[in-house]
């Protein structure tokens, strides 16, 4: 049975879930050299383009038509047989479209999440067709395991509400292994670039924010209890992880910065999406404190430690942050939040957290492997890296013939 | 005294600045310009309309020195931004008559260091 106030609440959120893109595209647009800013900016609208076509094609078939395989069936490409009514074992109460278009905008964002590792470097052609193989060979297969009717680590029994697993851990894992390979950017020792433009940081952030209410309270695909849940208990994490990280910078740095919050506030909200949906709200507090803490100490530590460029951090706050919420929901999960999850660690049930650990190792085995692969073969038809020359000068003049501000006029 | 402007490539400002810090040529000023020498420029294309010629981004460093550094800042400047290619720039060197410090309203070569 349709609800109409179900159908129009994922359509909003559809909607909200695709402001993120833009919005991701200004969070990293600020923190490039502005020469680079617009390639950016491209690279977030083209995926915006690119994936639209592919998942209603054969993304969505791919990773959601029920099959016990790799791939989800092949029943439903083109939306062959995806219509209007309710398709009742991933929403009973919407059009089976209306859930089909709010896991588009999914599909969409997280490979636009990894190009905060490659930025100011890639060439924009060989960028394009890697995001469409990864697209289909990364992101629809596990998306179709976690989500997917037949999916194996589905019927394992894994948790993931919205998207910590396939979305963030993902593309987070992906974003180290492009960033390892393709090296760092040219120079970077005596030039370490500087963010272009702070105010768009955080412009960016607060669209993220805005759009993430649509991310987590949207996959309880209902306007329902469910979805008040993870609307709360999403906020409450990205509030505390911001405070967090400021407290983090302060004592150590002396000066808290809005870089540091904005940071905060993603990380936050990245660790709470697998949770939103079966956790409450002190063990988001938790969850929001202590993602910072892991985060910063991977963008801050780690990363000079062992030397990769990841430009924008995508590895240090997506797949660290992922991974801390994949965890803390084996940890903190309730029953009494959602019957039809599980309790967690600290409820009683230490098998959950296993669960989410396999889930975990898994994503970072399948998808740093596949990554490779696919990387290698982009670079020996393609070419990965632009040349010097045209790092040196800027993609945005260099792959697009385009800049972003003028100087006189 | 004389006053040294240079006009460089914009990725290159952190290697002269870092050059410059070695021989203790501390006060400079830069400012962003647009140019071209050899380059030609570039063609930019905005809806479809081509704008060829365009100027490229510079940096230009203007640094006023006495007599016996002159000849330093010009080594330190091109060590910092030389890469052989098109493009890195030139190095202008002009007469100074007076400099002032406003502070203290020092005047002449103890003004300028």
């Amino acid at each position: 049975m349709i609800n109409s106030g179900d159908t129009a609440w994922v359509l909003i959120c559809a909607a909200l879930v695709l402001l993120m893109t833009p919005g991701l595209a200004f969070f990293y647009g600020g923190m490039v050299r502005k020469k680079n800013v617009l390639s950016i900016l491209m690279q977030c609208f083209i995926i915006m383009c690119a994936l639209s076509i592919q998942w209603v094609v054969v993304g969505y078939s791919l990773s959601f038509a029920p099959s016990g395989g790799f791939w989800g069936g092949l029943q439903w490409l083109g939306l062959r047989g995806v219509g209007f009514e309710p398709y009742t074992d991933y929403a009973s109460t919407i059009p089976h479209q209306a859930f089909m278009i709010f896991q588009a905008m999914f599909a969409i964002i997280t490979p636009a999440l990894i190009i905060g590792a490659f930025a100011e470097r890639m060439k924009f052609s060989a960028f394009l067709v890697f995001t469409l193989l990864w697209a289909t060979f990364v992101y629809d297969p596990l998306c179709h395991w976690v989500w997917g009717m037949g999916g194996w680590l589905r019927n394992m029994g894994a948790l993931d509400f919205a998207g910590g697993t396939v979305v963030h851990i993902n593309a987070g894992i992906a974003a180290l292994v492009t960033a390892l390979i393709l090296g760092k950017r040219v120079n970077l020792e005596k030039n370490t670039p500087t963010p272009h433009s702070m105010p768009f940081v955080v412009l960016g952030t607060g669209l993220l924010w805005f759009g993430w209410f649509g991310f987590n309270a949207g996959s309880a695909l209902a306007a329902n209890g469910l979805a008040v849940n993870a609307f709360v208990v999403t906020n409450t994490a990205a509030a505390a992880a911001g405070l967090s990280w400021a407290l983090i910078e302060w004592l150590r740095n002396g000066k808290p910065t809005i870089f540091g919050v904005c940071s905060g506030a993603v990380a936050g909200l990245v660790a709470i999406t697998p949770a939103a949906g079966f956790v409450s709200v002190i063990p988001a507090i938790i969850i929001g404190l202590l993602v910072s803490l892991f985060c910063f100490l991977a963008v801050t530590v780690l990363k000079p430690k062992l030397g990769y460029d990841d430009s924008l951090d995508a590895f240090g706050v997506h797949c660290i942050g992922g991974i801390w919420g994949a965890l803390a929901t084996g940890l903190f999960a309730s029953k009494a939040v959602n019957s039809l999850g599980a309790d967690g660690l600290i409820f009683g049930n230490p098998k959950q957290f296993t669960v989410q650990l396999v889930t975990v190792g898994v994503t970072i085995a399948y998808t740093s492997v596949v990554t490779l692969v696919i990387y290698k073969l982009v670079d020996l038809f393609i070419g990965m890296r632009v040349e010097e020359r045209e790092e040196l000068m800027g993609l945005d003049l260099t792959q697009h013939r385009e800049r972003a501000y003028t100087v006189l006029e | 005294m004389k006053l040294i402007v240079a006009i460089i490539q914009p990725h290159k400002l952190e290697e002269v600045k870092e050059e410059l810090y070695k021989i203790e040529v501390n006060l400079i000023t830069v400012s962003e310009v647009l140019g071209h020498g050899r380059q030609k420029g570039i063609t930019e294309v905005y809806r479809g309309t081509k704008e060829t010629g365009n100027l490229l981004r510079k940096a230009r460093l203007e640094i006023a020195v006495n007599e016996e550094f002159v000849e330093p800042t010009i080594k330190a400047i091109i060590k910092g931004a030389k890469t052989g290619e098109t493009g890195d720039g030139k190095i202008f060197v002009i007469d100074l008559k007076e400099c002032v410090r406003i502070r203290t309203e020092e005047r002449g070569s103890t003004a300028i260091g």
